[in-house]
């Protein structure tokens, strides 16, 4: 007993949503490289962090 | 009758679009040319782009030209389903909804636009909007159907990419990407009107008015030979700038030696002679103008590679 093949529409529709995943894969790619590239391109990120760090605390007589 | 083939036979419209229907309608053989002179903008600017942001602005100024493309597709539907060069468009073809080209225009479009100005900036961004707004909007819904002129200043929307490459690296804009525009710009008549000759009764079927169908031919061979007289002054005159050079100018001087005799030997023919060898010299003439566009920004591009090795320019 063999299996009816299926429809053509089902191979179309196949092909649409593995284009639409790829596309999507890429876009999120693309926005993943961005990302890293701008937050390595803005220089070094401090914050306090819940703890007092001196090289940020504004030094007397500097405004 | 099986319920599966009931349901298949409800479900499955003969029409229905594959993924390739949809990436026909950002129209990838333009977007192509997009992509080359907008990179060559990029590149052709004196400020370096670091290579993933250069890469994703080239992406999203590609897909705001394949928006573009959607948008026009979408109201252009009728016209293109009676010429025989656009009949089998996804829309006209029914493979595609208009209503589905309507919003994957809209949707790219804004994507592409708040993308591009998140990757660069936000004149880069504003120069995609107003370029995806000029095609759509003032080419293809009011010029394209109101006048002759449509050619001429609706080449503006495809002269754009280049100075958004160039934004995207320099954030403003300036005599060069000036340049480049006026390039594409004065290039866009001869080369649209050469294949408006061959492409014969297209667009008075459509009821588009082209130059040939209200002015009629031999004032378009006519056209064809002014423009691309006053297109060399500015082809050739970017090699004096900072972004052209001796390798530029002697590129330019063939091609344009090139397109003059070719636009020369249109407006020598009659309809008679063209008619008996199938408009060769028509069709010859606009495969030209496609290599003399793409060779004119592959010599800034290769005045820019001299120049990173200390050798281009003056």
């Amino acid at each position: 007993m063999s299996f009816r093949p299926d429809h053509e529409i089902y191979r179309r529709r196949l092909g649409r949503n593995v284009g639409l995943g790829l596309t999507l894969v890429a876009f999120a790619a693309v926005i993943f490289g961005l990302t890293v590239v701008k937050v390595t391109e803005s220089g070094p990120i401090q914050g306090y962090d819940h703890v007092v760090q001196p090289g940020l605390v504004p030094q007397e007589g500097t405004q | 009758m099986s319920d599966i083939q009931a349901l298949e036979q409800t479900i499955a419209r003969p029409g229905e679009a594959g993924f390739g229907d949809y990436v026909a309608l950002l129209k990838p053989r333009v977007m192509s040319l997009v992509v080359f002179t907008a990179l060559v903008g990029l590149l052709a600017a004196p400020v370096p782009v670091h290579p993933v942001v250069a890469l994703a602005s080239i992406l999203f100024i590609a897909l705001g030209a394949g928006a573009s493309g959607a948008l026009n597709m979408w109201w252009d539907a009728d016209i293109d389903a009676l010429m025989r060069r656009t009949a089998r468009r996804p829309v006209p073809a029914g493979t595609v909804a208009g209503g589905e080209a309507l919003g994957l225009g809209l949707a790219l479009s804004g994507i592409a636009v708040v993308m591009l100005g998140l990757a660069s900036n936000l004149l880069a961004a504003g120069l995609l909007a107003f370029t995806i707004f000029f095609y759509a909007v003032v080419y293809s819904m009011w010029l394209k159907r109101l006048t002759p002129q449509n050619i001429v200043i609706g080449g503006a929307a495809g002269a754009f990419p280049p100075v958004i490459g160039w934004a995207v690296a320099t954030g403003g804009v300036s005599i060069e990407s000036a340049l480049m525009f006026a390039l594409i710009f004065m290039w866009t008549p001869p080369h649209f009107w050469a294949l408006a000759l061959f492409m014969k009764d297209d667009y008075s079927r459509a009821g588009v008015p082209m130059l040939t169908v209200t002015h009629g031919r031999k004032a378009t061979r006519a056209h064809v030979l002014v423009y691309t007289i006053l297109l060399v002054p500015v082809a050739v005159g970017a090699a004096f700038t900072p972004i052209g050079g001796p390798a530029y100018l002697a590129i330019s001087a063939l091609l344009n030696a090139g397109f003059l005799y070719g636009a020369w030997r249109i407006w020598q023919r009659d309809e008679a002679a063209a008619e008996a060898d199938g408009y060769r010299v028509e069709k010859q003439v606009f495969r030209f103008s496609l290599y003399y566009l793409f060779l004119h920004f592959g010599a800034f591009l290769l005045e820019a590679a001299l120049r990173g090795f200390g050798m281009g320019g003056w």
